[in-house]
Formats: C-alpha cells, structure tokens, sequence
C-alpha cells in the first residue's frame, strides 16, 4: 500500500487525493451552472452597505 | 540574514502596494459586486483559502503530524471534502442567497436575522469577539516559533515585533480584504509548499522508500507514547487509546467540522454575486487544500525520516518535546538557505492573510453584532459609536492575542485552533445549519442549540476534558477533583459531546415551540 503500513493510513491517504479529484470534477461539471438571475438591484443593496462597513477600517 | 531582511521587505512593499490599489480602486468583494463584476475563480478561492489556512495549519499541525503519524491525514480529508466541498456546494450557496434577502454582513447577523433574535447576535458576537483571540494567538506562535527557530530571535521579541508589521498592515488597510493581496499571499504559500514535498520526497528516496521507511521507524517511538497508544507512524493510533481519542475528536473532528461554522469563512460566501462563482472555486480550493494541509502533514510525518537519517534522532525529541518547533527545524537544518527565505515569506502571508480577517471579523462581532445589534438593539445607526467600538474591538482583539501568545505552553498551535474550530462547530452549527435547510427551526430551538452548545463545551472543558481543567483548575477548586470524571472522558474533546447535544437541542426544542411567522419564512426561502 505505497509503503504504508496501515490500511486506516493508506486510506485517508488516497481519500486525501480522491476528494481533491471530486473537487475538480464537480468544478468541471458545474463551471457554466449556477447563473441564474440574481436581483441585482438587491445585490446592489446589499454591497453598497458591505462597501460602508469595510470602509469603517 | 541580509536575503532574508531584503525578501521581507520587498514582500511587503508588494502587499503594501497592493493594499494602496485596493484602497483606491474598485478591489474589494463589495466593489467587485457593486461594479457588476465577478471575481475571478482563482482569485475567489485563493482568497477564501488563505484566509482558511495559516501558519496554525502548516506549522502547528505540520509539526502535530510528525507525533501523531500519517492519521492525521484524514483532517486533511475532512478540509477539502468538508472545508471546501460542502462548504461551498453544500453550505455557500444558500448562505449567500439568505445573507442576500436577509441584508446580512456578517455572520451572527445572518442566524439574527434568520431566527429573529437580537440576542442570537449579540451573543454570537460576543462569544466570537472572546474566543477567536485564542485562534488567532495560534497563527501568531506558529509565524513566532518560525521566526524563534529559523531567525533565531527571541519568541517574545518575534510576537511582539510581527505584531508591530500586523499592526501597520491593519493601518494600510489590511482589514478591508483586498482580493488580490489575498489570492497574492495564497499563491506564495503554494508554490512553496509544492516545492516542499517535492524537495522532501526526493531528499527521502522517492514517494513509497520514504513511506517505507517511515513504517520501519515504528520502534523508534518513544515508550511513554507506545503507552497511550502510538503503534508508529503509518498506523493509525490503538482504537480507543489516549492517543487515538486526541487525534480523532480533538485534532480531525475538532478541525475537520468546526470549519462549516467558521465565522471569518462564512462571511466569504455571503461577497459573492452568483452560484457560478462558488462551483468554480471548488476545483481550485479543493487542490489549494490538498497542497496546503496535504503537503504539511505529509512532511511533518517525513521529517522523522529525515532527521533520523541526518542526525539519529526523530524531530520530538530534537525540538526538546515542542512539536510547534518541528517545521521551523526542518526548514532551517534541512532545507537550503534560499528555500528558508522564500518559506519565511509564505509563512508571513500564512498568517498575514488569516490574521487580518480574525481581527476583522473580532472588531465587527463588537462593533457591529454586540454594540449597534445586540445592546443597541438595532437602534443605533451605522455612526461614529459604532466605527469607535469596532476599532476597539480590533485593538483589544490584536492585544490579547498577544497576551495569549505569550502566556500559552509548548505544543499548543494545534491544540488553540481546535478550541476555537471545536467551539464553533458545537455553538453555530446546528442553528446554521437548519438555518439554511430546515422551515421548522424555530426562534426558541436556536437559541437553546447556541446557548446549549457553548454552555456544555465550556462544562466539558472546565471540568472533564483533562488538559483543559488541569489548566483552569476550576474544577479542583470547587470539588477537590483535577476533573469530574475518569477516562477515556478525559481525552474526549467538548465538541464530542457538545455537538450532539446543541443538535438534538435543535431539534426537541424547535419540535415543541411556536414557529416563526410565516411570512418571514417565505422570505427566508425567496432564493433558497
């Protein structure tokens, strides 16, 4: 198992990569999704007021 | 020293340069949204990576790897399948849309306003503004030791005098999370992590010799570790030993779930415009994680390879029982010379970029959540009280992190974070959670789920949990009892037990107590 001695390790060793790849393959499959319309005069509202709070620092 | 001193300096010209655009410019989440811009996917997971890990990750658990073996890399699983994956796809959408409908900005705001109650808010900004010193005091000892160990300062010298750059860092507009300076900060600690492992595998003979070797070292664990259950690197500790109820509930659960309900994160979620921003972060967060998390616990495991193999000695004992001195050895008596300076960088913007956001996120919990919400009981508008409280809030967040940092023991990176990581997991995350998903969560189920959560865990650590009840010493005090129970609750952490009990407080309480108005809940779900 790679060098690795126990199979607890060598598990979380490969799950360790296999979620990275699960990470990259839902990116891949999701990169278009997920544009829906967005109220943007609520999206507006809302930055404007986050803009204020940062502006406090 | 000369490279080094020249390397930081121009790093931080760069940072500062940076921060000036963005201060003038149209550079923040906000003004990308205001603009009608998306931020670019690279940029928006480097952002949110940086800000996840630091130099608490890289060099505390880094070093916690080289005790605990190669298990600890199932925290490095839970980081990306929870910390990224379900974070964003699980988590990150519906907190976006409900902060949107909600005008949330920060995240005692939005379980507030979800549940309709100012003291949700003001309590969670408190306990916030209280706590995430103890974190941010963890990434401070872990830039600290780096500099003790590498620079060879004194450790009060090197908290103090990186909080002197922090603090000017605060100044030049640090805090307003400037996009690019993070994605800048988060790609330094790539590379040099990247060149880590890769320098780290060869100096040990290739990928499965090194792991070999590892395995063949199990003897060498030192008894009083063979006690409690270490049975060597590339095996998991004995089931249900010390050893093994540390690295499960403390250090892999405590992390690996308190991440969901991490407040500077869940603010991240809430400055994007769309869904499509969030799906293609995932790809990048997911290896950034794996690159950053992955790469510090595989090389703090390999360093016993290493250090046996140069000086016949394993790296705990060579850091005189300081696990937190470990990587900062490793780099120094290992790595070549021009590799430690460019590290020293990355572990500058390690903690650089998740330091600003702990103060920044400690400053508006006061500020904003407990002063203008909370006891001001939304009356108070956005005015000088509250800009004066915030950076009070900041001030006092920054001086106890150094006191903290001072005063903590040997060996406690790992440890802090998981407090805090821990904490939050056990007080927010059920209330958060069933925020998002569940119509029937009511007012009173939230409020006993966070007061229930943080309640059991302060029990539990002042009382049970042997390390923390030895150190407050509050249980002796009053029953003449280092703590209330025997193992294995002593090794169990609080969010162990917490977690449960603030979920199925969530639960019977919601079950039995009037639901909250309608119309509220539909405004709630309007994008959800």
């Amino acid at each position: 198992m790679w060098g690795i001695s126990g199979w607890g390790c060598w598990l979380a060793y490969v799950f360790c990569i296999l979620s990275a790849i699960l990470c990259v393959i839902y990116g891949v499959v999701m990169w278009n999704r997920g544009d829906e319309e967005a109220d943007e005069a609520e999206i507006a509202k809302w930055a404007k007021e986050q803009r204020e709070i940062e502006e406090r620092f | 020293m000369a490279l080094n001193v020249v390397l930081v300096i121009m790093y931080l010209l760069i940072v500062a340069y940076l921060g000036y655009r963005g201060w003038h410019e149209t550079q923040t989440a906000a003004d990308y949204m205001i603009a009608g811009r998306e931020v670019h996917p690279y940029v928006m997971a480097m952002s949110y990576g940086a800000t996840f890990i630091s130099t608490s990750a890289i060099i505390g658990f880094g070093g916690a790897a080289s005790l605990f073996g190669m298990g600890i890399l199932w925290l490095t699983w839970m980081n990306i399948f929870f910390g990224i994956f379900v974070a964003f796809a699980v988590f990150g959408k519906r907190t976006r849309r409900l902060g949107l409908v909600l005008d949330a900005h920060t995240f005692p705001e939005l379980l507030g306003r979800r549940y309709q109650s100012k003291f949700i808010q003001g309590f969670s900004g408190i306990i916030i503004f209280l706590f995430m010193p103890v974190y941010a005091a963890a990434v401070l000892i872990g830039i600290s030791r780096f500099v003790e160990v590498y620079l060879r300062i004194p450790f009060a010298a090197a908290v103090l005098s990186f909080s002197v750059i922090l603090a000017l860092y605060v100044i030049l507009g640090g805090l307003k999370g400037v996009m690019y300076t993070d994605a800048f900060q988060g790609t330094i600690m790539l590379i040099m992590m990247v060149i880590l492992l890769v320098y780290t595998y060869l100096l040990a003979g290739g990928v499965i010799p090194a792991h070999r070797y590892l395995a063949d070292m199990a003897y060498l664990v030192p008894e009083h570790l063979t006690e409690v259950g270490h049975r060597g690197w590339t095996e998991m500790p004995r089931l249900g030993s010390p050893h093994w109820w540390i690295l499960i509930s403390t250090l892999i659960c405590g992390v690996g779930i308190g991440v969901l309900a991490q407040p500077q994160l869940v603010v991240r979620f809430m400055t994007v415009k769309r869904d499509r921003e969030l799906n293609r972060a995932i790809p990048i967060g997911g290896i950034f994680i794996l690159a950053m998390t992955g790469i510090a616990f595989t090389v703090g495991n390999l360093t016993n390879v290493i250090f046996y193999k140069a000086f016949g000695e394993i790296p705990i004992s060579m850091a005189g029982g300081n696990i937190d001195k470990v990587i900062p050895l490793y780099v120094g008596k290992i790595m070549p010379s021009w590799f430690g300076s460019l590290f020293l960088l990355a572990m500058l913007a390690a903690s650089m970029s998740t330091l600003s956001s702990q103060y920044h996120v400690g400053g508006t919990s006061l500020g904003r959540d407990l002063f203008e919400k909370g006891i001001g009981g939304g009356r108070i508008e956005h005015g000088e009280g509250t800009i004066f409280i915030t950076r009070v809030g900041i001030a006092l967040s920054i001086m106890l992190c150094i006191v903290f940092s001072l005063i903590f023991s040997p060996s406690i990176i790992a440890v802090a974070t998981a407090i805090f990581f821990g904490l939050c997991g056990a007080t927010f995350l059920p209330s958060f959670l069933f925020g998002l998903y569940w119509k029937g969560m009511t007012k009173a189920g939230a409020i006993f789920s966070v007061l229930g959560g943080f309640m059991v865990s302060m029990i539990w650590m002042g009382f049970f949990h042997a390390k923390g009840a030895h150190a407050l010493g509050i249980s002796n005090y009053l029953f003449g009892k280092p703590t209330l129970a025997g193992f294995p609750w002593t090794v169990i952490d609080a969010q162990f037990i917490a977690l449960p009990i603030s979920f199925a407080l969530a639960v019977g309480v919601s079950l039995l107590t009037r639901k909250l108005p309608g119309e509220h809940i539909e405004r709630c779900w309007k994008y959800l």
